[in-house]
């Protein structure tokens, strides 16, 4: 009996992705071209499942940015802000985010699923209720097992389910703090935020929004889902992510409440861990400024998404519910999901598989995110390489396309 | 008390039974996740259900603790009491 006994079951599920080809948890790229192309098994790909929503990975400001902050303030920071002490890098970024929020305060994290960890953790203690939706990333789960309070799940996307739970609480104390997220990187779907921020404020709790995916993307400025359906005001704390329209790494939380600041010596995930080093500050300020002033590219990911979203639609697959930059072609098959995707990355599109239990409703998901650095020409060929591999497969058959297809010239 | 145990032993068997193919047995003993091949994600999807028929809810700590359908009547018990 093996210490790693206990994964057998796990094991086995691993070991049998393995048979079809490619493992989908062991994918190497050889070399990153740029936001739309690497080299996978010494063979050009184009990639459509990076969450590089804004392609700034290789934007030249960010870039050089970055690169003279090494030169300027090091590698590392070495230690963590409450011992090391905070670098004018820290406090410049924390004063631009709130700034673009137009919070009273931002705080920075060293990875994003730290900030949702330790905000949520931290925020909700013991004798509190923490509703999140069932659907919530991993994250948000795991800063539910790290906190004190009492964890209830609502139905994903339902107001009317959230209140109903909420209203059982009635009578007890504490407080009560709702999860949800702008968009969700499963479906691609968006939370119906104007209905929960309804129930919100008719049943007395505090809101919390992770806008991970849709920093960038959503919102006139870029603000996320909240600012898109006209509700910041009832979020009471928006949490995010680097590592997506920002192109690097990292988290933050914002918030208007006055005493936000005590996390600074209350939350773990952010005093027991190392900070963000000089680099990542840097080019994280620069391509924020470059959203900040720049709305083009969260039209153009909007649009190049929409493009994906129909182009497949046409073909016939079946969908996530909204046309987002979250794509997800859903399969119930999950060997078929499996072969699907290999023969996807032969055919030279890379994108994500998901499978059962990190997906909705027990389905597998072809899911693809789409970047405002693609080209309508890439936008073009990947439809048609998973149009016809899906043809090949199975995947979809003649009654699934919706419209003729034109005749090939 | 011994009565009302069972009885919410039986709502809960009712809930699963229309969750899995006709003709699985499901008792007391049944473990949700193991016997009726629910993944973790399952498990908590049908929890939900028994919330929402029972009209309470119940905490993920405690969802953890189940294994069986026995398990789960006890919690929804407990809570039952709480909410009495």
């Amino acid at each position: 009996m093996s210490i790693f006994s206990k994964f057998d079951d796990i094991r086995a599920a691993y070991d049998a992705l393995d048979k079809n080809g490619r493992n989908p948890f062991d994918i190497r790229f050889e070399k990153i071209i740029s936001p739309t192309e690497a080299i996978l098994d010494g063979r050009r790909i184009l990639l459509f499942g990076t969450n590089n929503y804004l392609g700034l990975t290789f934007d030249p400001t960010c870039v050089e940015a970055s690169v003279n902050a090494i030169y300027e303030a090091g590698t590392g920071t070495t230690g963590s802000r409450i011992a090391n002490g905070t670098y004018a890098g820290h406090t410049f970024l924390e004063q631009q985010i709130a700034k673009y929020y137009g919070r009273r305060s931002a705080m920075v994290f060293t990875t994003g699923y730290q900030a949702n960890l330790g905000l949520i953790s931290t925020l909700a203690g013991r004798g509190d209720h923490l509703l999140i939706d069932a659907d919530s990333h991993a994250s948000i789960y795991d800063a539910c097992k790290l906190s004190s309070a009492e964890i209830i799940r609502f139905r994903h996307n339902d107001p009317k389910d959230l209140a109903r739970r909420l209203r059982r609480l009635e009578g007890l104390p504490g407080s009560r703090i709702v999860v949800t997220e702008g968009l969700f990187s499963m479906l691609g779907d968006t939370a119906p935020l104007r209905e929960i921020a309804a129930v919100k404020r008719e049943m007395g709790a505090y809101l919390i929004v992770d806008e991970a995916h849709s920093m960038g993307v959503l919102g006139k400025n870029g603000r996320g889902l909240a600012e898109a359906v006209g509700v910041e005001a009832d979020v009471d704390f928006v949490v995010g992510t680097f590592s997506k329209s920002l192109g690097a790494i990292g988290g933050f939380a914002v918030s208007d409440l006055p005493d936000f600041d005590m996390l600074r010596v209350t939350c773990r995930p952010y005093m027991f861990t190392a900070s963000l080093p000089p680099a990542i500050i840097a080019s994280v300020t620069a391509s924020l400024k470059r959203i900040a002033t720049d709305n083009l590219l969260g039209a153009r990911v909007l649009a190049n998404g929409r493009r994906l979203y129909h182009g497949l639609a046409r073909a016939g697959f079946e969908l996530g519910p909204e046309p987002n930059p979250i794509v997800a072609i859903k399969i119930s098959d999950r060997e078929l999901a499996i072969k699907f995707w290999n023969a996807l990355i032969a055919g030279g599109v890379y994108l994500n598989l998901a499978l059962p239990p990190a997906t909705p409703g027990s389905q597998s998901l072809i899911r693809s995110s789409v970047s405002a650095a693609h080209t309508e020409a890439q936008i073009d060929r990947a439809v048609q390489i998973m149009t016809d591999t899906g043809y090949r497969l199975g995947v979809l058959t003649e009654s699934d396309a919706r419209i003729a297809m034109p005749a090939a010239e | 008390m011994a009565n009302q145990i069972e009885n919410i032993e039986a709502e809960i068997v009712g809930v699963v039974q229309a969750r899995i193919p006709a003709g699985v047995k499901v008792s007391a003993q049944t473990r949700i996740a193991r016997d009726l091949g629910l993944d973790s994600v399952a498990v908590m999807d049908f929890v939900m259900d028994i919330e929402d028929h029972f009209d309470i809810s119940i905490p993920l700590d405690r969802v953890a603790e189940v294994e069986t359908v026995e398990d789960l009547s006890r919690a929804v018990e407990a809570l039952l009491k709480e909410k009495a």
